[in-house]
């Protein structure tokens, strides 16, 4: 079967910090990774190819640099990797990145499944996946913890609030994982060194044919307006002793407050 | 002489660094404290094809240079002292099947070892015999078409755990240390037990056990290099070995230094960061700089060996010097903590004791200043 995981090069820290000009993620002196949603899609991909066969073919859209994040998944054992990169795709919201990514898919063509990470540690939205499924037209399952294949069909576990959930669906199908589903593996040497020497397939918005009303800053109606991080709160007032007490306490301090 | 890594020495390097970070270190109290074998993290070495990074790539290897054997195993040891022990212990079987083994040897033990697949151990030191080579009392006697082993084997680092055991042992009793010989073990060899697990001041889950050996038949196959030439086995093997333990004191000392400076920084005594302090100061001070040169001497042997150069002397002077540095450094570290390093509620306690092992194992000092005053002496005698 044929795989494509579509991946996101992401700053390491969880704790992202934002120009207070740009808007844009800082990301001079932080370490690139891949994203590690994406990593455990990559894992569940390579699970999928050794148990049925087939290949997995790695996607990403984003800027020159992001070639380490492909050749992280080709250490890991992905067959060919392939970056999106153009200036035609800078400043893309998820809108415009489901739009790339869907016309790759489509270029590469005879997928039977796209894999994603449940969303980006750094924007946090969560939505590429779902919205390529809905560029692709085909059925999505979102937050999958489990993955079986039968026939040209997905069994796919998924992890809810307070349930888990199965549901079958026809393929192809985009499915996007939870960091539950796997560990990824951890590169031997040898795919290091070879994937430092992999071939990096690179599709610009011209080899995609893009309509390029549909890329980048035009291709996106979601503008970021500010970005900021949410003032610590000052910490609370414990009130401490007997429920009685304690009781007493916090009535006389509402009575004070007169907020009733 | 140049140290500057490679883009590929670079990329392993990162790796490994990555791994020790995510894998290894989080785990080695843990490790330590389980006083089981590692089984976890070795097979992980394996798996990142650790196991056999100089040895040629159609055995199964690398086939890349000791010097970045050496840096992966100060990252390992920085990381897991326990790990990092295994790991150059391994190597001991893994050289002299490489640079002595035949190519029948090398398919059936070296490519197993270097895979990861098999652990290696090395096996010279007896109750009688240990910093003398020549008291070697396990003999192996040629019978018909094989060899007949007897003997003790003790503290052997890996013992019980490793599948593959290069074995020294006298096959001319008459000749002294020129009646030597090598011989290739396997674990479940008829006639080869373990015995006693030694207790230590340190690393409870690393194995140091006694290799039994009781009419233990080997065919001819086995015996590694020529009848009587297991002391140059035993040295060879010894001279790349001290590299080994060399870099595995200064990853020790290293993860001294490296939880003492951070420790200094937010101790605060007197109103201040006792990093503050000169007395503090001069002693960080001291740990980095003994670390560096101890690296520098380990990294000029492994240059040595791989550019085929003597390296018997600077692997003497490395693995004296670093096991002594080790020493020190983890000794200041529990002076940096004051009593929360005498207690058992941060690693600087452990990391003194591990230390100790490297003035001890593979050549006390006292044999490694022996082996460099022979050669000072020799070169600059007259």
């Amino acid at each position: 079967m044929n795989i494509v995981v579509c991946i996101k090069q992401v700053p390491e820290t969880t704790d992202v910090r934002v120009d207070p000009k740009t808007n844009a993620l800082i990301r001079e002196g932080v370490k690139s990774i891949v994203n590690p949603f994406d990593e455990n899609a990559v894992e569940a991909a390579l699970q999928l190819k050794e148990a049925h066969g087939g290949k997995v073919t790695v996607i990403t859209m984003g800027p020159p640099q992001a070639e380490e994040a492909l050749r992280h998944t080709i250490a890991m054992g992905a067959d060919e990797a392939i970056l999106l990169t153009d200036a035609a795709f800078r400043g893309s919201d998820t809108l415009a990145t489901s739009y790339a990514l869907a016309a790759a898919v489509r270029k590469l063509g005879d997928v039977d499944l796209v894999l994603c990470g449940k969303q980006a540690i750094d924007g946090d939205t969560g939505q590429v996946g779902a919205g390529l499924a809905e560029r692709l037209g085909v059925p999505q399952v979102t937050f999958a913890i489990g993955l079986e294949i039968a026939d040209d069909k997905l069994r796919a576990r998924r992890v809810l609030d307070d349930m888990y959930e199965v549901i079958e669906v026809k393929l192809p199908a985009v499915v996007t994982v939870v960091k539950q589903i796997n560990e990824p593996r951890f590169p031997s040497m040898r795919n290091v060194l070879k994937a430092k020497k992999a071939e990096i397939i690179k599709w610009t918005a011209a080899d995609l044919a893009a309509d390029l009303t549909q890329t980048g800053f035009d291709g996106s109606p979601t503008q970021v307006i500010r970005v900021w991080p949410p003032e610590k709160r000052a910490g609370g007032q414990m009130l401490e002793g007997e429920p009685d007490e304690v009781v007493d306490k916090l009535a006389a301090i509402i009575r004070e407050l007169s907020v009733l | 002489m140049d140290f500057t890594f490679n883009e590929d020495q670079t990329a392993i390097l990162e790796h490994v660094k990555e791994f020790c970070h995510e894998q290894l270190a989080p785990k080695a109290q843990e490790t330590d404290e389980a006083g089981v074998w590692p089984a976890a993290n070795v097979a992980k070495l394996g798996q990142l094809d650790l196991m056999g990074i100089p040895v040629p790539e159609d055995h199964g290897g690398l086939g890349m240079d000791f010097l970045t054997w050496a840096a992966v195993g100060e990252e390992l040891s920085r990381a897991c002292t326990t790990t990092g022990a295994v790991y150059g212990a391994h190597m001991l079987a893994v050289f002299p099947i490489m640079h002595f083994g035949t190519d029948e040897q090398k398919r059936k033990y070296l490519t197993p070892l270097a895979r990861g697949e098999h652990i290696g151990a090395f096996g010279l030191t007896e109750p009688g015999a240990g910093s003398d080579a020549a008291a070697v009392a396990t003999k192996a006697v040629k019978d018909g078409d094989g060899y007949v082993l007897n003997g003790t084997k003790i503290f052997i680092t890996n013992g019980g755990e490793a599948q593959t055991y290069v074995i020294i042992t006298s096959t001319d009793p008459t000749k002294g240390v020129r009646g030597l010989s090598a011989f290739i073990v396997e674990k479940g060899t008829p006639g080869f037990e373990f015995g006693k697990n030694e207790k230590k001041m340190a690393y409870p889950s690393l194995p140091n056990r006694e290799l039994i050996f009781t009419d233990c038949r080997l065919p001819k196959g086995n015996l590694l290099g020529r009848e009587g030439g297991g002391f140059l086995v035993a040295m060879r093997t010894l001279g790349v070995g001290r590299i080994g333990m060399a870099i595995g004191a200064v990853g020790v000392a290293r993860a001294a230094l490296e939880a003492a400076v951070p420790y200094a920084k937010q101790r605060h005594q007197f109103g201040k960061p006792i990093s503050s302090f000169q007395a503090i100061q001069f002693m960080l001070a001291d740990m980095a700089t003994e670390i560096d040169a101890a690296r520098l001497l380990t990294w000029r042997a492994a240059w040595l060996k791989d550019h085929n150069k003597p390296f018997e002397k600077e692997a003497a002077m490395a693995k004296l010097y670093a096991s002594e540095v080790a020493m020190r450094v983890t000794t200041k570290a529990v002076q940096v903590f004051g009593g929360y390093g005498y207690t058992k509620d941060f690693p600087v306690e452990r990391y003194m004791r591990e230390a100790k092992l490297f003035e001890i194992v593979e050549g006390t000092s006292e044999i490694q200043r022996l082996v460099i005053a022979n050669q000072v002496i020799r070169e600059l005698g007259g």
